[in-house]
């Protein structure tokens, strides 16, 4: 299946934000779901199982100037083996204006046994534009060993690299759940911060798998492994 | 051929400080992730396949810049100094620990330092300056640039040294059979190879296109270890 959903958040002039373009196609449908402030918040609703093997979704989003935008989902993404063994697809590509926001704050991704996912997120943010964005990723459902994943994430301020990282599970890389990368911990995830205002937090430690590292830049990441999605959550809760 | 030269640069021997590094082993061991050399074997594997492909790829894409310069005399000192600069900011957004940032440019800059006296070149003063110096992979492509060897054996030399720096201090730090150890260095090497080979393959990509694997043990843990008064290596 290949969908396409587009978000375009604008400032509407009285300091709030209005929604210029709301788009979606099955599976991924999206809902308006205002909270009474000056944030819009869309809520993605999956209406299929997945992504499953062969799905290539994607999404964009746009945040115009002084915009402030804040996108959830309903529930945790699974993504799925298809019945040949396609490696399944969800591309991000956001753009935030100067003085506009994004909070990206959907559920989890998991990496069910035989799935071959790719979740690819690009984000640029113009110089005086914030960002928050969590990713969570969960290997494999309750009591199963997670099918291969990658999830990669790259963000641009001002025209310069900020963050680039990709993050790859599953058994087709040697060492994945070994010492060196998750050290046998089922749930991993990070939450960024981008905030041209805030001066970058020092690293601390947060808890004996999570820390908060200032970036090269007016960010900070929070980086954590857990041993379940609840736990992780209580190191990324934004 | 440089044979001799391609020794020199990876040799645990050359002065270029490396043995102060445990790559994240000595917080591994602390944290009772790795106990024996079944540990170990699951840290190098780790090791080999997160931070090898990045740091092979930024080695073989230095050199393979810098090589080019050698090569083109007539290009303007700016034109070099944007790939290179780029290399830096690309792999500084790959590096978020900011202690794995300042091991890597303090490696850097021992290797630098080993280099420019071993082999002088003009290469090495094409690298950004930045005050704790450049990247390591960084230094090291300059200097295999510098030493004559090709951008193979560079990303060959990056790769090995991701292997070997953990696998000797893991001798330190568990007491293990140096001859189980080197053992286990050699059942690596072919994956070795192959990490090497995929790495110089992509050194004519934009650095943006580079690996980009990140371990998050590897940053949790050398934030951790940074925290600690009293260790062994200093990262």
């Amino acid at each position: 299946m290949r969908a396409l959903a587009r978000i375009v958040a604008e400032a509407d002039g009285r300091g709030g934000t209005r929604l210029a373009r709301l788009r979606g196609e099955p599976p991924l449908q999206l809902r308006h779901t205002p909270d009474g402030s000056a944030t819009a918040t869309v809520h993605l609703i999956g209406s299929a199982a997945g992504p499953l093997g062969g799905d290539d979704l994607r999404i964009e989003i746009e945040v115009g100037e002084g915009a402030s935008l804040c996108v959830r989902s309903v529930a945790a993404s699974i993504a799925l083996p298809g019945r040949d063994g396609t490696p399944s697809r969800t591309t991000v590509v956001a753009t935030v204006a100067a003085g506009g926001e994004l909070r990206w704050l959907p559920e989890q991704l998991v990496a069910a046994a035989g799935c071959r996912h790719q979740a690819t997120s690009t984000v640029e943010l113009a110089g005086g534009a914030r960002l928050l964005w969590r990713e969570e990723l969960i290997c494999g459902r309750h009591d199963e060993r997670p099918g291969d994943a990658v999830v990669s994430t790259s963000v641009d301020y001002g025209g310069a690299p900020l963050l680039r990282q990709s993050l790859t599970i599953g058994p087709g890389t040697p060492g994945w759940d070994g010492p060196a990368v998750l050290g046998g911990a089922r749930a991993t995830g990070s939450l960024l911060l981008v905030d041209p205002a805030a001066a970058p937090a020092p690293p601390s430690v947060l808890g004996a798998t999570a820390v908060r590292m200032p970036l090269t830049g007016p960010a900070t990441l929070v980086s954590a492994t857990a041993p379940d999605a609840h736990v992780l959550r209580g190191y990324l809760d934004a | 051929m440089h044979r001799t030269a391609y020794l020199l640069l990876a040799d645990g021997r050359f002065p270029s400080g490396g043995h102060a590094h445990s790559s994240g082993l000595e917080a591994a061991v602390a944290a009772g992730r790795v106990t024996d050399l079944a540990g170990l074997e699951a840290f190098l594997h780790g090791r080999l396949s997160y931070a090898a492909p990045v740091t092979a790829a930024f080695t073989a894409a230095t050199h393979l810049t810098a090589a080019r310069m050698g090569r083109a005399p007539s290009s303007t000192e700016s034109d070099v100094k944007v790939p290179f600069l780029s290399l830096d900011r690309e792999l500084e957004a790959r590096t978020v620990s900011p202690a794995l940032r300042l091991a890597s440019r303090r490696q850097g800059r021992a290797l630098l330092r080993a280099g420019r006296n071993t082999w002088p070149s003009e290469l090495y003063g094409q690298l950004p300056k930045h005050p704790d110096g450049p990247h390591q992979p960084l230094a090291l492509g300059v200097t295999a640039a510098a030493a004559g060897l090709s951008t193979e054996e560079s990303a060959q030399i990056a790769a090995y040294g991701v292997l070997t720096g953990p696998a000797s201090a893991a001798v330190r730090l568990l007491g293990l059979d140096p001859y189980q150890v080197q053992h286990l260095l050699a059942r690596m090497a072919g994956a070795c190879d192959e990490i090497a080979a995929a790495a110089a393959a992509v050194a004519h990509k934009s650095p943006q296109e580079l690996p980009a694997h990140a371990a998050p043990l590897a940053d949790i843990s050398a934030e951790l270890h940074a925290t600690w008064e009293v260790r062994l290596f200093a990262s």
